[in-house]
């Protein structure tokens, strides 16, 4: 696994059309492959890109998380059955059938992880980042939470408790960070604006913009 | 299988490197990859778990020195080989030498947003009791299967904590066999991380994993 190759990748992709990778030449021909043994419809494979490009990706949890800050009702209905609670918003689907939300406190730090390959709760947090599927993430967050948070830039307290969540089977998780001071009053879309894709894995704190981790 | 997959506590990676960006592809290709291997799996020809199972059959050094995309590709080629549905000399072409097998359920774009949005179901009806409460002790099996397994090394032979019981689920070491769903109960067990790796482990982490219930012996 290994994650900086991948941001080599992004080079090449830059320069599309004048130097096509070994991995773009096999793979257009895997799927002109496919097409034409009628497997795969190339609108749909579109289609599906296109999901998860625009629709399906952090906001979604960003709205979930503003929502349960604001509204202690949609909270409990969170800690009851969190897939239906987020289904009220109208995001579930494809690897989010079974949610569980993960409340970070005072004295509790929650963290999620796929040491096994890359689960994650798609409708709400979109496709995972590199770095979630990177050899480094997946080996060290179970052994070293603290140091994985230190990548981050992030420092708790030497007391809070770290529970780190692999997600091994069909159950898929989303941290509802905490809320920071300073933004009592705050509408829901100043809300949902300032939450991380990161603070709702577990690696990253939900900060007013301009202050410091 | 204990295959390079199975990362959890392997050391010598490095640091991990953040991206606060939402950048879910990095290649052109890599979108595709991802198109491809969902509109394959919707064929219905295998399941999710057997996908994996295709992933973690690489050999170590491979799936170590591979990106995340070109396992998933490796993966995906190698599935449609074991199911007879491409031959690897028409891969490496890219050109048919004979025509495709007869798909019902070939993912139209109709079919796609419905599809995400609807998910799939893992879950059955239970046909039993759960045999732990939470709260229960238990101890994690040992056991070195030869085929895909979801108990990863790091957690076998360890006594642990029932945190939930999250339902009767498709049990996924029989269905990456193509041995069917065989649904079990599903338990979030809770590690304290001294009983996952000693004495010098962070006193404040606990680790939680998902086991089906014949990952788990009582402990008295």
């Amino acid at each position: 696994m290994s994650g900086h190759h991948e941001h080599d990748q992004d080079h090449h992709d830059h320069h599309e059309g004048s130097s096509l990778s070994e991995m773009d030449l096999r793979v257009r021909a895997l799927e002109t492959l496919l097409v034409e043994k009628g497997y795969v419809d190339p609108e749909a494979l579109d289609r599906i890109i296109e999901s998860y490009e625009t629709r399906i990706g952090p906001r979604n949890g960003a709205r979930v998380v503003a929502t349960a800050w604001l509204d202690p009702d949609f909270m409990a209905f969170l800690r009851r059955d969190a897939s239906a609670a987020i289904a009220s918003l109208g995001y579930g689907g494809r690897q989010g059938e079974t949610m569980v939300a993960l409340e970070n406190t005072d004295s509790v730090h929650n963290m999620v992880v796929c040491t096994l390959c890359s689960c994650y709760p798609w409708p709400v947090l979109g496709l995972p980042p590199a770095w979630y599927k990177s050899a480094a993430y997946r080996s060290r967050v179970v052994i070293d939470p603290r140091g994985v948070l230190a990548d981050f830039g992030v420092s708790l307290p030497a007391e809070k408790q770290i529970r780190v969540w692999d997600s091994t089977a069909e159950v898929r998780y989303l941290v509802i960070p905490q809320r920071p001071a300073g933004t009592e009053g705050w509408a829901h879309d100043a809300l949902a604006a300032i939450v991380t894709r990161d603070s709702m894995i577990g690696t990253g704190l939900v900060t007013l913009p301009g202050a410091k981790a | 299988m204990n295959g390079a997959h199975d990362l959890g506590g392997m050391e010598g990676f490095g640091p991990v490197i953040p991206d606060p960006t939402h950048t879910p592809f990095h290649a052109r290709w890599e979108r595709r990859v991802l198109a491809n291997t969902l509109a394959c799996m919707a064929m219905g020809v295998w399941n999710i778990d057997a996908m994996r199972a295709s992933r973690e059959n690489l050999p170590p050094s491979e799936y170590l020195t591979s990106s995340y995309y070109e396992i998933w590709f490796k993966g995906l080629v190698s599935r449609l080989i074991q199911e007879g549905l491409v031959t690897a000399t028409e891969v490496e072409s890219g050109v048919a030498m004979e025509p495709g097998r007869p798909m019902p359920n070939v993912f139209t774009a109709d079919k796609v947003a419905p599809a995400l949005a609807a998910g799939s179901q893992y879950t059955r009806d239970p046909d039993r009791p759960a045999a732990f409460a939470v709260g229960a002790p238990v101890r994690t099996r040992e056991m070195n299967p030869s085929h895909h397994t979801r108990l990863p090394r790091y957690a076998r032979g360890k006594a642990g904590v029932i945190a939930a019981v999250r339902g009767f689920f498709v049990f996924a070491d029989a269905n990456a066999q193509g041995l069917g769903p065989q649904p079990q109960w599903l338990y979030t067990v809770r590690f304290a991380g001294r009983e996952l790796w000693g004495a010098d482990a962070d006193p404040t982490l606990s680790v939680t994993i998902e086991a089906w219930e014949s990952y788990l012996e009582p402990l008295a």
